[in-house]
């Protein structure tokens, strides 16, 4: 069944989805989100099976070097596509900048290294979508993940002196009525930080918690971002303290959008 | 093995290849130099005098002792320094000549022979230091290409008041040296 | 203590662990109004990392200069291979002098070598001359942050202290009225004091001088009023040339508090008449950081103390949570090199949130130097996977082991355990967070079904 193109492609790019594996698990809806999202904007998708954990999680614990297996895998199970696209930065900074260099495969994995992109990153600088059309009437919030704003450069730094630029409000900018707050502090990290977020759970909680109070001290009804995983984080503490706020990710809002 | 040795021979055996020493570009900087001068030094909460306002201040009495190292403004109140700058504790207002302003940040550079002692700037409860308008520049890097390599066994770049912001960020005017910087642009 | 145990304790007192996070974020926005002022910030960063990258590949060719110039300035240049070495020679110019208190501006080269207590066993009183410093001093602590020392303090407890030590008003919080005590107390040192320390910002190589940005004017007032001074640097202070200053000086104050520069500016050159100037070359523990590639540009530092005022951990645990001199994101890449084991915690005190390289104005890439640190630490401390997933059985998202078990035998314990199981006290995922609502199939099993 294909949905209907509200954006006329170029030409039909051929895409293998990369779904990190807790959203796999966890997030399952953000992953078909993904999905329908790049199939309604032309592309032709596929999801390589054989895929499993990109192995971030052991590498930012200090065992990058105990990540060949993972990391063979992923090559092996993505080097015949023209484009892989993951719904998270993080899982892409750590393809592009953290997998151990594996031996008599340096080519193929430097090509599948170039070739991994992140949703977002996809949609502006691979597809060109410009502007999409749509519908959206809610307040949001939207929650930078580090490593996709200052590892992957998806949007401006508010420590660097250069012109304010973003992938994600970029693509919101043709949505109808989906109004985005400006927040006290533009990228403050939420604290999650894979294992940081049970090593260091106390810091870890507190940023979360400082985090949500400035998104919902503008009154925000979701909260969105381009990382499951900060999402999970936060969401956690909101529910935790019953704090009324939904938590999206950005493929979810672009993909109800457009509907 | 001294530790000079020691230390300059385990850098040695490194064998490091030399990266290049990048050249100074040149940098823009503010048309109006005396106007920025002036906005700068006001946010480093010192003020602009006239040298007028300056003799008033040196007769109105409020400063019994006054040194005067000034040759652009002459004839200007003062007494011969001692040989020690701990004899200059009750030293209440410093006159001196600056070399060169800078209008990016107020900073003005002073050394050995506008101090008379290194101890003036520093010791006395305030300080007036007097600036020629055409000694202004844009920013450091001018102000460096100025000064060269002249040699001064000690030079300053003096930009405002003493102060400090060591309780709770609460800025304090006069921590340890003068409570006040005035500035006659002549 | 690790530096997890010392966070959490931090964060107990909830209302001053914010305060803490608030006025350090204060000082994080006025340095980027003061940075965003100058349109070439940028190049300037760029700029002064290449000139320290260019100092650190010729180190002993400008170690050379910097003494032969300096000496022939008048200045006596002194070698110490390592802490013990750099107080021996503070020690000995004391001795020679006959000096029995010195005045002292900051330097966190000699809180690096313990000097205050190696003195003070010695009988020589030692006043710590910034305010911030005396403060700390006065209360037996060490500095909490490398510019702002004491910023963990509010004005009650400075107040508390100021009337025990100086005799002010009991319960007068006034910054004003505190400093200005403060002032009197301290002139008097720098009366009596015939030996003045400073540290040592930039030292010059082509001029043979050395300079020291203070905004208190507490350096000047203590060298131009004593016979000897002693300046003690670390051997990676050097720019190669005096207009460097200009990149330099433009950077410092800005990253540092937001201010254009700072209030002095000393250029010590040669000692005035009468006078001596000594000036203490430090290596302790930089010759092996340049030697390890991965580190070694953490010598580039000029210790503004940006990364600090940046850094979401640092601002919620204060600086005493990482038990090192130089807190704060710098410093945990800094003292895994001087003692792996002790400061094994600190490059995991981190997210890796990227902040404090962004902000670093020599650019110094502090969290991909913290991630490598994880990957030596774990290396020497003899950590295998096995025994992480162990540590982090409680997290149950973040264990590695939970990505090699079955994800569906993941999802169907998470849904079918009791919620008190899961979230016991010993899972730090669940101790204040929910976890996510399991879903009833995962993307892949989705996907088989309706996709192929």
């Amino acid at each position: 069944m294909r949905p209907n193109y509200l954006v006329q492609p170029r030409s039909i790019m051929e895409v293998a989805l990369f779904i990190p594996c807790y959203i796999d698990q966890f997030y399952p809806d953000v992953a078909k989100a993904t999905l329908e999202l790049l199939e309604k904007l032309g592309c032709k998708v596929s999801y390589p099976m054989d895929q499993t954990c990109c192995g971030q999680p052991m590498a930012n614990s200090g065992f990058e070097r105990d990540t060949d297996g993972t990391t063979r895998q992923f090559i092996e199970t993505f080097k015949n596509f023209d484009y892989i696209v993951a719904p998270s930065g993080s899982c892409v900074l750590h393809i592009k900048e953290h997998q151990p260099a594996i031996s008599e495969q340096e080519e193929e994995q430097k090509t599948v290294q170039s070739k991994v992109y992140e949703l977002s990153e996809f949609l502006t600088d691979v597809l060109k979508v410009g502007t999409i059309e749509g519908s959206f009437p809610h307040k949001i919030g939207f929650h930078s993940s580090c490593h996709g704003q200052r590892g992957l450069r998806l949007s401006s730094s508010s420590e660097l002196n250069e012109a304010p630029f973003s992938k994600a409000k970029d693509l919101f900018a043709g949505i109808k009525d989906l109004e985005l707050v400006e927040l006290s502090r533009k990228d403050e990290c939420c604290g999650f930080g894979g294992t940081f977020a049970v090593s260091e759970e106390a810091l870890s909680v507190q940023m979360g918690k400082d985090r949500l109070s400035d998104h919902l001290s503008h009154q925000v009804e979701i909260i969105c971002g381009g990382d499951t995983s900060c999402l999970m984080h936060l969401q956690g503490i909101a529910e935790r303290n019953n704090q009324p706020v939904k938590f999206m990710h950005l493929a979810e809002i672009l993909n109800q959008a457009i509907s | 093995m001294s530790s000079k040795e020691s230390i300059l021979s385990s850098i040695r055996e490194l064998n490091q290849v030399e990266k290049p020493l990048p050249d100074l570009p040149h940098f823009e900087s503010a048309q109006d130099l005396v106007g920025t001068f002036q906005q700068s030094l006001q946010n480093n909460k010192g003020s602009v005098i006239s040298a007028l306002d300056l003799t008033d201040l040196v007769n109105s009495g409020a400063f019994p002792k006054v040194f005067s190292g000034s040759k652009l403004i002459p004839d200007l109140k003062t007494f011969e320094l001692p040989e020690r700058g701990t004899d200059l504790n009750d030293l209440d207002l410093a006159i001196i000549d600056g070399q060169l302003g800078v209008s990016e940040n107020a900073a003005i550079w002073l050394e050995d022979e506008n101090l008379g002692l290194r101890a003036v700037p520093f010791i006395t409860q305030h300080l007036v230091i007097v600036l020629e308008k055409s000694k202004i520049v844009g920013n450091m890097h001018e102000a460096y290409s100025l000064i060269g390599l002249h040699h001064s066994g000690f030079g300053v770049f003096i930009a405002g008041p003493s102060k400090t912001a060591d309780i709770e960020q609460s800025l304090v005017i006069g921590a340890h040296g003068a409570k006040s910087l005035r500035v006659v642009l002549v | 203590m690790s530096h997890p145990s010392q966070a959490a304790n931090f964060l107990k007192d909830e209302k001053r662990a914010h305060w803490h996070d608030e006025t350090l974020w204060f000082v994080r926005e006025k340095r980027d109004i003061a940075s965003k002022n100058i349109p070439e910030w940028e190049e300037l960063r760029k700029l002064a990392s290449g000139i320290k990258d260019h100092v650190l590949s010729k180190l002993d060719y400008y170690l050379e200069e910097l003494e032969q110039k300096a000496s022939a300035n008048g200045i006596k240049v002194h070698w110490a291979k390592d802490a013990e070495e750099h107080n021996e020679i503070v020690w000995s110019i004391l001795k020679e002098k006959k000096c029995k208190a010195i005045v002292k501006s900051k330097s966190i080269l000699t809180e690096e070598c313990h000097l205050n207590p190696y003195l003070e066993k010695r009988g020589v009183e030692v006043v710590d001359t910034d305010l911030g410093e005396r403060i700390v001093q006065f209360l037996k602590q060490p500095p909490s942050h490398i510019v702002l020392p004491a910023i963990h303090l509010k004005k009650g407890d400075i107040s508390e202290i100021f009337h025990e030590k100086l005799q002010t008003e009991k319960g007068n919080e006034d910054p004003v009225y505190l400093t200005h005590a403060a002032r009197k107390h301290l002139r008097d040192k720098f009366m009596a004091a015939k030996v003045a320390i400073t540290g040592v910002n930039f030292a010059i190589p082509e001029t043979g001088e050395f300079v020291v940005c203070t905004n208190e004017g507490n350096a000047d007032m203590g060298v131009h009023l004593a016979d000897v001074h002693i300046a003690c640097m670390g051997i990676e202070k050097i720019i190669p040339r005096r207009a460097d200053l200009g990149i330099f000086l433009r950077l410092l104050a800005r990253s540092a508090t937001g201010q254009s520069i700072t209030n002095y500016n000393s250029h010590f050159r040669s000692p005035a008449p009468g006078k001596e100037i000594h000036l203490i070359l430090v290596d302790n523990g930089r010759t092996k950081q340049l030697k390890r590639e991965k580190f070694k540009n953490s010598l580039k530092c000029i210790r503004c103390g940006a990364c600090m005022n940046t850094c979401p951990i640092y601002r919620r645990s204060g600086g005493y949570s990482y038990g090192s001199t130089v807190p704060g994101p710098i410093g945990s890449i800094l003292s895994p090199g001087i003692d792996v084991k002790k400061y094994s915690t600190l490059p995991f005190a981190s997210t890796l949130c990227g902040s404090c390289s962004d902000v670093c104005p020599v650019k110094i890439n502090i969290h991909e130097q913290l991630y490598e640190w994880r990957q030596e630490i774990t290396k020497a401390q003899g950590w295998s996977t096995k025994g992480l997933s162990m540590k982090m059985a409680n997290g149950i998202f973040t264990s590695p082991l939970a990505y090699k078990i079955s994800g569906k035998l993941l999802r169907a314990s998470l849904k079918n355990l009791p919620k008190s199981v899961i979230y016991n006290p010993l899972n730090a995922w669940g101790k204040n967070r929910d976890l996510p609502e399991v879903p009833k199939e995962s993307f892949k099993e989705w996907y088989l079904k309706n996709r192929s």
